[in-house]
């Protein structure tokens, strides 16, 4: 398996961007009501339509503002699968993939930018790039919505500013948020504490994939609670402070970790490597868990040798939507767990490093 | 409420949880609810809608008085949004206002949007402003005796008041992009119930 046949190139996958090692990727979303429509959930067939055909031809003017050439998919006219690759990949909702009625998708060709079309609120305006890079994802959407803006009607009111379907929207409708990867404070047992203070701070935590019961991954996702009142430029602001706090405990909590105890580091590294490279049958919890434990070996230097993006990556192909994407056909778990296996084998052997080989 | 675990501590952390179809709710303290945090956090029930519906559900006046209110436009009962958090549209926060604002300060902190401003809006916040602008040059002009001057500030007054009932900076007629059945599109009242 050489490139990725049916999975299409995803930016923030990639990996990079300003310190990559812990954050996976930062997430600006907007979100924006039209005025003359009832919100999405009042929202009938038609008018969902209506509004569907409206952004078709704002997209042609998107694709003119050279952010990419921009597509609009209708969630109806996308297979379940090709839906839940999208939620894979974090560029939909899993509610939307299920608003076959209404919802439609617009997406740039990196997937950096994506618009959701009727899900909570008329327009969800996304930008995910890798790396701690918000303000840069902030400067996009913001482009993204004056564009649209020359062509629709906003619901904004002077005071309570852009008008969502929630409250907890209201005003700059604006979510950000930034997926970090934090194993030295979950295996310090410091990771509940803190985060569990983050709603004094107006902060929010969530896994990456809502569906799990543990900290798959050790990946968080950590976003700003209030819209109303501050600036967008004040709350990223804040969120990057958060941030920066939570990746020098991290970082901290590693050194202690592997000052403290440098074998039992090694050996959990090792071991994680050991399975992954050799497994022949796999689970998706099984293989996120190790992944976390062989990317803390790839920053911690004890894994020089593999490069560090193999963890983006592989911790969204692994998902079952994307492993059967990637085999062109439905796969029952079995058959999931062999491919994953496979999968894991083969796209490490490509991660290492030129030198070494 | 007290705490489903403890019994002691008032519960602050609202839990609902549907699985199969059967739904299960828990009601926690901060104290009981951190030995379960590792579910919260990774539960899509654990949203901030939830939050929200757990707030208001706190927040609800007794029935016959804000549970029968309306939303004029669409129809939405306010006793629907306080159990799913979710307002019909944009008219709602006029006719929930004062029902609103407390829930408001409460999740928000501030009741003042203090972020961007679409260049729609921005303009005719603009217009606003010359308008004033002209008035005070207008009535200078008056007390300086100037009539003639005060002549010309009085039509340009009136251009401007013009364009602003036309609706300038909303694109007053349907511009480019509005919708093509227009405003009438979504009449009040007729919007199909979720």
């Amino acid at each position: 398996m050489t490139a990725n046949p049916g999975v299409q190139r995803v930016r923030w996958m990639e990996g990079g961007g300003p310190a990559a090692d812990l954050v996976l990727s930062s997430r600006i979303r907007l979100a924006r009501n039209l005025e003359d429509y009832p919100f999405p959930t009042l929202l009938g067939p038609e008018q969902g339509q209506e509004i569907i055909r409206l952004m078709e031809g704002v997209t042609e003017h998107l694709s003119a503002a050279g952010l990419g050439r921009f597509t609009l998919l209708r969630m109806a006219d996308l297979s379940p699968l090709d839906r839940r690759v999208l939620v894979e990949q974090h560029l939909i909702s899993p509610q939307h993939a299920r608003n076959a009625a209404t919802g439609a998708v617009i997406l740039n060709d990196d997937r950096s930018i994506s618009i959701m079309v009727n899900e909570e609120d008329h327009l969800r305006i996304q930008c995910l790039l890798g790396g701690l890079q918000l303000h840069e994802a902030w400067a996009v959407a913001t482009r993204v919505d004056d564009v649209i803006e020359a062509h629709v009607r906003y619901a904004f009111d002077d005071e309570r500013g852009y008008l969502t379907t929630c409250p907890t929207n209201l005003g700059t409708g604006i979510r950000a948020s930034v997926m970090v990867h934090l194993p030295g404070l979950v295996l310090a047992r410091q990771a509940g504490r803190l985060l569990s203070q983050l709603g004094k701070v107006g902060m929010v935590v969530r896994g990456l994939y809502g569906e799990g019961t543990e900290a798959l991954g050790n990946v968080f996702q950590v976003s700003n609670q209030i819209t109303l009142g501050p600036s967008e430029e004040e709350l990223i602001d804040n969120l990057i402070g958060f941030t920066r706090q939570l990746l020098d405990q991290e970082r901290s909590a590693r050194e202690r970790l592997y000052r403290e105890n440098e074998d039992g580091v090694k050996d959990r590294v090792m071991r994680a490597y050991g399975l992954l490279t050799n497994a022949w049958t796999i689970s998706s919890e099984e293989a996120i868990r190790l992944l976390s434990d062989l990317r803390l070996g790839i920053d911690l230097n004890v894994l020089s040798h593999v490069r560090p993006e193999v963890f983006n990556e592989l911790i969204v192909l692994t998902r079952p939507a994307c492993l059967q994407k990637l085999a062109g056909k439905e796969l029952d778990a079995r058959e999931r767990d062999l491919l994953r296996a496979r999968l894991i084998r083969e796209r490490i052997a490509a991660a290492l490093r030129k030198t070494t080989q | 409420m007290l705490c489903d675990e403890c019994g002691q501590r008032k519960a602050t952390v609202h839990l609902t949880q549907i699985i199969n179809g059967k739904k299960t709710e828990r009601h926690l303290c901060a104290h009981c609810a951190q030995r379960h945090e590792h579910e919260f956090f990774f539960e899509p029930q654990f949203s901030i809608h939830n939050l929200l519906a757990g707030l208001l559900e706190g927040w609800q006046p007794p029935a016959g008085t804000v549970q029968d209110l309306r939303c004029s436009r669409c129809g939405l009962r306010y006793r629907e949004f306080a159990r799913t958090g979710l307002l019909g549209c944009s008219h709602c926060y006029d006719d929930f206002r004062q029902q609103l604002e407390p829930v408001l300060r409460r999740i928000q902190g501030q009741v003042r949007h203090g972020g961007k401003v679409p260049s729609r809006a921005g303009s005719r916040v603009q217009l606003g402003r010359q308008l004033e602008q002209l008035r005070a040059r207008l009535r200078e002009a008056v007390a300086r005796e100037e009539y003639e001057e005060a002549a010309r500030l009085r039509d340009q007054i009136r251009q401007l008041e013009q364009r602003v009932r036309a609706g300038e900076g909303w694109a007053g007629t349907a511009g480019p992009g509005a919708p093509p059945g227009g405003p009438g599109s979504a009449p009040p009242g007729t919007a199909p119930g979720r």
